[in-house]
């Protein structure tokens, strides 16, 4: 029942990658500020009360309410206070907290058409109550003029209720009819207005049959499957975007004087003198002007070696700049950058991956047009045999009634609640509506390396063969720096135990590594050239003392939580991985052997990937891929389906179908059972539906159908079909 | 059968009733946040301000 014209949330990948500018220029410099923030460790009600209190005991703050289910909280405060200040608030208070990106997250802040719809099957389920009520009576005996008032009251209440509550199925069945197609919402519409009609007539002409319960109920289960199916979306969709809203798209911009100011990404234009601090992210292409550093290109290209960056080079968007301060200018901003033609790639991989049709389209083509057949030849039989326009009219409406895709139209919604509920509790989120079903196919898997499987930060590997004294040294060095090598010697040279070395003068050179003065020698710690040593293959850095020959530390990357689990219960489930990566080829083959994965890729481009995953698709392969940086975009959106960790770049989570929210990728292999299984259930379920089917058809073409027993089959297998999902393990 | 006169329009009225509350529960906000408002009536803080 997922009809083909409802509008895809996220149908331009560019639009969410960066935020619409004139979203942000709505927001008024003076206004009161509207601050949002992530609290993701709350779980209770004192929580609640605590934060809550502390907020409202600031001065500044108007008011501020905690929601645990979305675990946020949203604060009005005078416009001078920043969300920096409630950040530190929360903080203090032992929560953790991040800022959201208000524009971002008001977008969407009020689910208009999650309402609309949940009206829509109140007045539904209101209406069809009270005229069961009174259908019960006349079933069980009420005659002649009781009967008709029963009736007129029946439609009084069906009339205005079916003009309200049905008007998402009329609006999607005429939408498909001016394009010319049949959709479910075609039969649907068809078999309530037909069922309005002919028991109009029939009230009209006391006669002993309306069908106004018929209709009615029909339009509340039709609506309670759309709004199941609504509902599992919208909830994907606003954890998608609170993973958005997380990056707040700020930069800071220099002055012609100097100044520094804080400005939105979008604002920026070509040109623009942009401050980028270590840790920070390149917020647009651009050249460097002044600084000397190293940047961190694994989101963009898969390598893990930081790269060496100084005056005069260029740098991309998205990039991570490591150790000093630079200054670029803008050279490409917004749609122009590399981080958007990127997005734009994965837009034309898209148009490829909407041919796949789901179950329910799938079921719905050979279901559609049958029926419409099916109730003419009733009608036309009928005709024929008793020359009564009335009786074949209304044997034509019992057909379509009974046929009415009522538990068709719960058999895939209610399935794919139950398993998206079931793994979103283990920490995935499926944001594509045909995400399971086409989950259940895999037979493939393809791993990125950098930030997939391993977690993107590195590990000393050669800590037992250096000596002590090497160590120690190393760590008066690496302690104060934010380098990620840096960071990795003092991890390892900490949890050992081992104590700083004496030194003097520690001094950080930005692209090149720290130096420092031991007993009147320099000492250094830094890149191959720097100190004088023989570059490797596998990523190192090097300690220098005086004169001495250069000693190596040698690193490997992390792997991330449960990447051998995964990969070990994908390769038991018979499924072939591959592992593919941007990365040089020491580097892949290292992990390939770790992981016991025999077939690998090394120094991959972007479209290498994505043409290698073509070429397995051609081969008849149904393609996992599990990918983060935004050389795997277009590789994500060549898949026949994709997963992408919550850390990812955005504009890998919005190429992909599935989202990984915790850190852990062990969830993969059981989700891809759990895909089996919902998608085994749906099957199962047409199949119910069709039992149900082939019993009352017949009975109706007969002419023997009464409202009592339409209403009977179209209850049960309703009910059957909901409880079957809930079956799902 | 006159006690139906009386009886149809009470049950259709009481059903309305609840038809208008629950349309002024979605109105007014009050399925956001299902998990805090569970929990909230817990805490001994009297909330005089359900929504902002």
């Amino acid at each position: 029942m997922t009809a083909n014209m409802r509008p895809t949330p996220s149908a331009c990948p560019a639009c969410v990658a960066a935020p619409a500018a004139e979203q942000l220029a709505k927001m008024q410099p003076h206004d009161p500020a509207q601050i949002a923030l992530s609290l993701p460790t709350i779980h209770c009600s004192a929580c609640i009360t605590k934060i809550e209190k502390a907020l409202d005991a600031h001065p500044q703050v108007k008011s501020a309410r905690v929601n645990l289910t979305l675990k946020r909280a949203s604060i009005e405060a005078e416009p001078e206070v920043t969300a920096q200040d409630m950040k530190e608030l929360v903080e203090g208070l032992g929560f953790e907290a991040h800022e959201l990106d208000a524009g971002t997250l008001n977008a969407t802040a009020n689910d208009r058409a999650g309402r609309e719809l949940l009206m829509r099957l109140a007045v539904a389920g209101f209406a069809s109550m009270n005229v069961m009520l009174l259908s019960v009576s006349v079933w069980s005996g009420a005659a002649d003029a009781t009967r008709d008032m029963f009736h007129w009251i029946s439609a009084a209440i069906a009339l205005p209720t079916i003009a309200f509550s049905g008007q998402p199925f009329f609006r999607n069945a005429w939408a498909a009819l001016s394009n010319k197609q049949l959709n479910m919402d075609v039969p649907i519409t068809l078999a309530i207005l037909l069922a309005i009609v002919t028991s109009l007539w029939e009230t009209s002409l006391s006669g002993e049959h309306a069908y106004f319960d018929a209709a009615l109920a029909l339009t509340f289960f039709l609506l309670a499957g759309r709004y199941l199916d609504h509902r599992t979306r919208a909830i994907a969709r606003s954890a998608a975007e609170e993973l958005t809203a997380l990056e707040v798209p700020r930069a800071t911009r220099l002055t012609d004087t100097g100044d520094e100011e804080t400005v939105n990404v979008a604002q920026l234009a070509l040109g623009d003198l942009i401050l980028v601090r270590p840790g920070g992210r390149m917020p647009v292409d651009g050249e460097i002007a002044q600084g000397t550093s190293e940047i961190d290109r694994s989101l963009l290209t898969g390598e893990t070696l930081p790269v060496f960056a100084s005056e005069g080079q260029s740098v991309s968007a998205g990039e991570v700049n490591l150790t000093g301060p630079l200054t670029i200018r803008a050279t490409a901003v917004g749609s122009d950058t590399s981080l958007h033609q990127m997005a734009d790639l994965v837009a034309i991989a898209e148009s490829g991956r909407s041919r796949y049709t789901s179950l329910a389209d799938k079921a719905a083509k050979l279901y559609a047009p049958g029926v419409h057949i099916l109730s003419a030849l009733a009608f036309v039989g009928w005709y024929l045999y008793t020359f009564d326009l009335r009786t074949a009219l209304n044997v034509a409406a019992a057909v379509l009634i009974i046929t009415c895709p009522c538990a068709l139209g719960l058999a895939v919604p209610a399935v794919t609640t139950a398993a998206s509920g079931r793994l979103f509790r283990k920490g995935m989120l499926i944001k594509h509506e045909t995400a399971l079903e086409r989950l259940a196919q895999v037979d493939t898997v393809v791993f990125d390396k950098t930030g997939t499987l391993t977690a993107g930060t590195p590990e000393l590997t050669n800590f037992d063969q250096l000596p002590r004294g090497d160590v120690e040294l190393a760590l008066a060095l690496a302690q104060g720096s934010s380098h990620p090598l840096a960071q990795a010697i003092t991890r390892a040279a900490r949890e050992a135990g081992i104590a700083p070395a004496q030194v003097t003068d520690v001094t950080e050179v930005p692209g090149y590594g720290t130096k420092a003065q031991l007993n009147g020698q320099e000492v250094r710690l830094g890149r191959a050239s720097w100190t004088g040593a023989q570059g490797r293959a596998e990523t190192a850095t090097f300690l220098q003392k005086g004169d001495t020959a250069p000693v190596a530390f040698v690193f490997a990357d992390r792997l991330r939580d449960g990447a051998a689990e995964a990969v070990q219960a994908l390769k038991e489930a018979g499924k072939t991985v591959y592992l593919m990566s941007g990365d040089t080829t020491p580097a892949v083959e290292a992990l390939a052997n770790r992981l016991g994965i025999t077939r690998w890729l090394a120094e991959a481009l972007p479209a290498d990937k994505s043409s290698r995953i073509q070429a397995l698709t051609d081969e008849g392969a149904k393609v996992l891929m599990v990918g983060d940086g935004l050389n795997d975009t277009a590789a994500l959106a060549a898949a026949h389906v994709s997963i992408s960790p919550a850390t990812a770049l955005d504009a890998a989570r919005v190429a992909s179908d599935i989202v990984l929210l915790g850190g852990d990728l062990s969830p993969i292999a059981s989700a891809c059972a759990t895909a089996r299984s919902a998608t085994r259930r749906i099957r199962e379920n047409f199949r119910i539906a069709t039992v149900y089917n082939v019993i009352a058809v017949p009975l109706a073409v007969a002419g023997l159908c009464s409202p009592l027993i339409a209403a009977l089959a179209m209850s049960a297998s309703s009910i059957t079909v909901s409880l079957n999902a809930l079956r799902l393990r | 059968m006159t006690i139906l006169a009386y009886l149809i329009p009470i049950s259709l009225f009481l059903g309305g009733v609840g038809l208008v509350f629950f349309v002024y529960t979605v109105k007014s906000n009050q399925y956001d946040d299902p998990e805090g408002d569970a929990r909230r009536i817990l805490s001994d803080e009297y909330d005089d301000h359900p929504k902002p």
